[in-house]
């Protein structure tokens, strides 16, 4: 973004504070994640930089609230991460298989009545949570499975599944349907051919998309907050109650595990994201 | 003789566009069966109980079953003078009947809905009732507390004979149906939800504003700079995307307390007095910081996979004809981010108006929103059909929206990343 020599002055300056409420927002957008940070080695109890941590001295800083997260008294993170981790991996794993099969039936040419379908199965995406949170509460509660991890499981699914559905149908919209006829005409059978061709190319979708449906189970609290009992806690849930009643730096340790957590999904969903892109020839 | 000419056969004989027509229909079961399993199981999750919010939201059987005699006596009471006898003695055996099960508390909650005053009445008639003498239960009613023998009671009682009502919709508008059965406004100082719809709108068209405002610049950034730039920038978008929501909320809480980080740095240059520390959370200021950075990526992201599409020579060309950097870039840039303008703002909107976590948490009682309510009456009074009846009016909200939106830009011309 060098600017050409000939420039005018003021187009110069414009340029400059360009630049510069790039760098603000940019700065608003990633600093408040890195607040946590330095306050989770606090030493002390309080939320807020001490004195002796802003002279960097190192005995203000220590891992007791890393050591309270895992060995803490009655701490319910253990318990909460457990199920959050059992809850998230049956839902992606419900999400993908339900999501990569109906966007197989979606990218059809011959699919009948493909908008009203699609707008059906995205619709828990558009729909705001908390209506589906509501929604879906009754149902459990008729279906008597509130407060059980195969309730939210199933919650789960159904909030994870749009994100499945779109982007398996995005790698399908690039897909080339020539090589499923070639390897039927070479005689295999449709469970073989997605098997062996069909799903080694749009792998790189159905992960991403696996990824998303993940993330949203793990970071997923209002439709939890109305179908959780006491068992079925989870690291979203703990953190609102800590977050509305007593805000220890416990809570910083964890959400510093979480963004390290982030981190690794973020690298993963892009590098999948790039190979998917190579492999269906899009070259940006 | 031409038609026979005309009709192709397969090798089997058949015509070829029966053979077609069959196989087409194949192919649309086949097709319709693999999206089958995710259809049915939404529409038993999710998608029909939707629709039970809709039952739950105007069902008033309730009080339908528990005084069913009464109802039935009273279809031939006018309602202008006081009852006859016969409503009296169904309405003594119906509450007798629900005394013996218990369920007598239910009734008076829901009477007490409809008109203030219900609760203690009840009470008292069921201490009396046990003393009863048989026939003539309309003196021994009327004896029980002067408002039996009101009629404006029983005509409260009458309004909840139908089993269907729009009472949880027009209370979600601050309006209910008086007693000549018009629809009237409550009175100015109790109106709650008004301000909650309006806050909600305001805070989700000014979240929006704020994040196309910041969005835009960073976007244009990411998508002129070189590949190797703009990919280091391109994280700092997509590590809050996605971290958890509540890590993100919770660093809010902790930049914007009064012995926090912002607060700090104000004291720091200079900007507030220490000892009289803004309060810059547990209000709308918390919600609208909190919110505009949590929802700014789902800006950025259309944003700058549209802008990714429009070629740097359009932007030479139009120089070249003569324009300066601020025209061409009005003229010729920016109507074509049109269609990542409008997908970003309809998500942002769309999040912002159905928010309920961070204005939980940082807004305090004047940043909280409709969802909130909502989510009070689920868990906190357990008036579901009250808070499935706002919700619907929530999701038509959202639907018109999307509606207008399709039909100003059309839906198909969303981008998302």
């Amino acid at each position: 973004m060098a600017l050409p020599k000939y420039t005018e002055p003021h187009y110069r300056i414009w340029h400059y504070v360009y630049i510069f409420i790039c760098a603000c927002v940019f700065f608003f957008l990633i600093a408040p994640l890195f607040v946590i940070f330095p306050l989770s080695f606090n030493a002390e109890e309080f939320l807020s930089f001490s004195e002796g941590m802003k002279n960097l001295d190192p005995d203000a800083f220590s891992l007791r609230w890393y050591k309270d997260m895992i060995y803490g008294t009655k701490n319910p993170w253990g318990l909460a991460a457990k199920n959050s981790f059992i809850i998230a991996i049956f839902a992606t794993l419900g999400s993908v298989l339900l999501g990569t099969v109906a966007a197989l039936g979606l990218s059809s040419r011959h699919m009948p009545y493909k908008g009203l379908v699609m707008a059906t199965l995205i619709s828990p995406m558009i729909v705001p949570l908390i209506i589906s949170g509501v929604a879906i509460f009754f149902f459990m509660a008729k279906a008597g499975l509130a407060a059980t991890h195969t309730g939210i499981v199933l919650a789960h699914i159904i909030l994870g599944t749009p994100f499945v559905v779109i982007t398996v149908t995005a790698t399908l919209s690039g897909f080339d349907h020539s090589v499923t006829r070639a390897a039927s005409s070479l005689g295999s059978d449709p469970v073989n051919t997605f098997m062996k061709i069909t799903l080694p190319l749009i792998l790189p979708g159905v992960i991403s998309g696996g990824l998303f449906a993940f993330v949203t189970s793990f970071d997923e609290v209002v439709v939890v907050l109305f179908l959780a009992g006491l068992e079925n806690t989870t690291i979203p849930i703990q953190m609102w109650t800590g977050l509305r009643e007593q805000l220890s730096p416990t809570i910083l340790a964890v959400a510093t595990c979480l963004i390290i957590l982030s981190t690794l999904i973020l690298v993963t969903a892009e590098l999948l994201r790039r190979r998917s892109e190579r492999l269906r020839g899009i070259n940006r | 003789m031409s038609s026979e000419t005309k009709q192709i056969l397969t090798t089997d004989g058949i015509p070829l566009e029966v053979s077609l027509k069959k196989a087409e229909r194949k192919n649309k079961i086949k097709a319709f069966l693999l999206v089958a399993p995710l259809l049915l199981f939404l529409l038993i999750t999710y998608i029909f109980p939707i629709g039970d919010m809709l039952m739950r939201s105007v069902d008033d059987k309730m009080v339908t079953e528990m005084l069913p005699k009464t109802f039935k006596s009273m279809e031939k009471w006018d309602g202008n003078e006081m009852p006859p006898e016969e409503v009296f003695e169904s309405f003594y055996l119906d509450f007798q009947k629900l005394v013996e099960e218990k369920r007598d508390g239910k009734l008076s909650t829901q009477l007490n809905y409809t008109k203030n005053g219900f609760k203690s009445i009840l009470k008292k008639l069921r201490r009396k009732a046990k003393n009863f003498e048989e026939g003539n239960y309309k003196e021994q009613i009327m004896d029980v507390h002067k408002r039996w023998a009101n009629v404006e009671y029983w005509r409260a009682i009458k309004r909840r004979a139908p089993a269907y009502t729009s009472s949880k919709y027009l209370k979600g508008m601050d309006m209910y149906k008086n007693e000549e059965g018009k629809i009237v406004n409550v009175e100015e100082d109790r109106r709650i939800h008004r301000i909650l719809w309006l806050r909600t709108l305001e805070i989700a068209f000014f979240v929006t504003l704020l994040c196309f405002l910041m969005a835009y610049p960073i976007a244009h950034l990411l998508a002129t700079l070189p590949m190797k730039y703009s990919n280091l920038l391109m994280i700092c978008v997509l590590l809050p995307f996605w971290t958890s929501l509540l890590v993100r909320t919770a660093s809010w809480m902790i930049l914007l307390q009064q012995q926090g980080v912002v607060n700090d740095f104000f004291v720091m240059i200079g900007l507030v007095p220490d000892d009289n520390r803004p309060e810059m959370m547990y209000n709308k200021t918390g919600t609208y910081v909190a919110m505009t950075q949590i929802l700014l990526p789902f800006m950025v992201l259309p944003l700058y996979s549209v802008m990714k599409t429009i070629s740097p020579s359009l932007m030479r060309a139009g120089k070249s004809l003569g324009g300066t950097p601020f025209v061409t870039f009005w003229k010729v840039y920016f109507p074509l981010t049109i269609p990542g303008i409008g997908a970003g703002c309809l998500l942002v909107f769309i999040l912002a108006i159905g928010y309920y976590i961070t204005p939980a948490l940082v807004g305090g009682a004047s940043g909280t929103l409709i969802s909130n309510q909502i989510a009070f009456h689920m868990k906190s009074t357990l008036d579901w059909s009250f808070a499935s009846a706002m919700g619907l009016m929530l999701l038509a909200g959202v639907l018109a929206i999307y509606w207008i939106y399709n039909k100003l830009v059309g839906i198909d011309n969303i981008k998302l990343g």
